[in-house]
């Protein structure tokens, strides 16, 4: 009998979106210049990260109607987002057949103390993380992949390098420490103690681990990939820039060519203004997307 | 062994691949430009995204240098986009392709994310021990020309075959503890 679900072929995907680019997609029209630019995956939501951040109010999950179009449009993976906490959103979802869920801190969260318990999916999850706990807590409920949360819709990928640095570093430490020390270090960072010795021994995370949360330019995806990124994620990056289609693919190859500086300065040239960008001094504290989920 | 296997890495799960073949005392290098190519014993080309990875060997120029290296003997070893790239048809679709194997593919055959699965799949030039095989959005071969033999069928779906030193198959062995797709892959390179 043929075993769907299984956490092999939930985490299997993300290993083949590995070193590519998941591109935030609003329309068919959207998903489709994304696909030809060479992204491995397209997330379908109703507005970029920046315009919700423009916009205000309550921000849900997309209207499944659009969200089919999208998975109509194009033949790579479609991912969609979830509130925190809002396992209702995810079964609809689910029931939609979209190929990964984001339980996303981008949208207004559902619940203030509890995520959704993602093991309870035949559909993969992926979770934003600041740190290494937050990362395996989130892998300890159920995500089958990790990206940063860095700060989304502000084209700056100071949070995403912040982010990065802080779970790499994080690894490190517990790959120096002595068994003995791995019970207060879980205790210390709030996450499984299972996943921590797991950690401690590999050396990585044991899902992949994709950046997002500002970035914009072909350098700021390289950039990512060098800091240890699997993968990238870009949100508003793309179709807030002048040129989405160029960008897109620059973006595309320097993920791939990430440790080719010529390459890199070739795919930079010419490709149109990025999008503006927000300082992140100038956000206040209720303005951070990232301060959500727990 | 003195061998050197390269393994595609534009896209995708190139990384499990070079771990497999280290466990099996082959050492691999990664390719991402043609000149990469040179002085390899053979190929890997992983799983991912196969419009991404066609697009990308179009565009770095390494679709031409690959079909030449295989038309000329070089083992190719396909997984899952892999063998997307490797067919010579691919239904509904015009993406960039190697094509070097004379049959027909259907990407993403047995359906979305929720419908990958895993199944034990009976192999015979892998021995009498069922293969515990994962189909991940995994493509099918629907049928081959003369020049394909097939190594294995999951109902009457077509999801491993190969052609002379070219092997190619829908599911990901890579993913797996099971090293021996990629042992039956090492024997193909060592055979005269």
């Amino acid at each position: 009998m043929p075993e769907k679900g299984t956490w092999t072929v939930k985490k299997g995907l993300a290993e083949m979106l590995k070193g590519g680019v998941i591109m935030d997609v609003t329309t068919p029209e959207q998903a489709k210049i994304a696909e030809e630019a060479g992204a491995c995956a397209v997330m379908a939501l109703e507005k970029v990260p920046a315009d919700i951040r423009a916009e205000g109010g309550v921000a849900r999950m997309a209207d499944p109607k659009v969200i089919l179009e999208i998975m109509d449009a194009v033949t790579i993976p479609v991912m969609a987002k979830v509130r925190i906490g809002h396992f209702v959103e995810a079964q609809i979802l689910e029931a939609l057949g979209v190929d990964y869920i984001d339980e996303s801190e981008v949208l207004t969260p559902a619940d203030e103390e509890n995520h959704i318990d993602k093991h309870a999916f035949k559909v993969p999850f992926v979770c934003g993380a600041r740190n290494l706990g937050e990362a395996l807590r989130r892998i300890g409920e159920g995500a089958a992949m990790i990206r940063t949360k860095g700060e989304a819709g502000t084209g700056n990928v100071v949070e995403a390098v912040r982010h990065m640095r802080q779970i790499m570093s994080e690894i490190r430490a517990l790959q120096n420490m002595p068994k003995s020390e791995l019970m207060a270090a879980a205790k210390k960072m709030a996450a499984p103690y299972e996943l921590v010795c797991r950690v401690a021994e590999e050396g990585k995370l044991p899902v992949v681990n994709f950046a997002a949360g500002g970035i914009a330019t072909p350098a700021d995806a390289a950039l990512m990939m060098q800091l240890g990124a699997d993968g990238i994620f870009v949100g508003s990056g793309i179709f807030k820039s002048k040129d989405p289609a160029a960008r897109a693919k620059a973006i595309v190859a320097a993920t791939t060519h990430y440790n080719d500086p010529k390459i890199l300065a070739e795919v930079s040239k010419d490709i149109g203004e990025p999008m503006k960008g927000i300082d992140i001094g100038t956000l206040s504290e209720q303005e951070k997307l990232q301060d959500r989920g727990w | 062994m003195g061998i050197k296997i390269g393994v595609l890495a534009l896209q995708g799960a190139f990384r499990e691949h070079s771990i497999m073949l280290d466990k099996l005392g082959a050492s691999s290098t990664e390719v991402r430009k043609p000149e990469h190519l040179e002085g390899i014993d053979a190929l890997v080309i992983p799983g991912g995204e196969s419009t991404t990875i066609g697009k990308l060997m179009a565009e770095y120029g390494l679709l031409e240098p690959i079909r030449e290296m295989g038309q000329k003997g070089l083992p190719i070893l396909g997984t899952c986009a892999g063998m997307v790239l490797l067919a010579d048809k691919i239904k509904g679709s015009d993406q960039p392709r190697i094509g070097l194997l004379e049959m027909e593919v259907v990407r993403n055959g047995f359906g979305r994310q929720v419908d990958s699965f895993e199944e034990e799949l009976k192999i015979k030039a892998l021995g009498e021990a069922p293969f515990r095989a994962v189909f991940i959005r995994a493509p099918y071969v629907e049928r081959v020309g003369s020049s394909v033999e097939v190594l294995a069928a999951y109902g009457d779906r077509i999801v491993m075959v190969k052609k002379g030193k070219i092997l190619a198959c829908a599911f990901h062995p890579e993913l797996t503890d099971d090293p021996r797709v990629h042992k039956y892959f090492l024997e193909i390179i060592e055979t005269p």
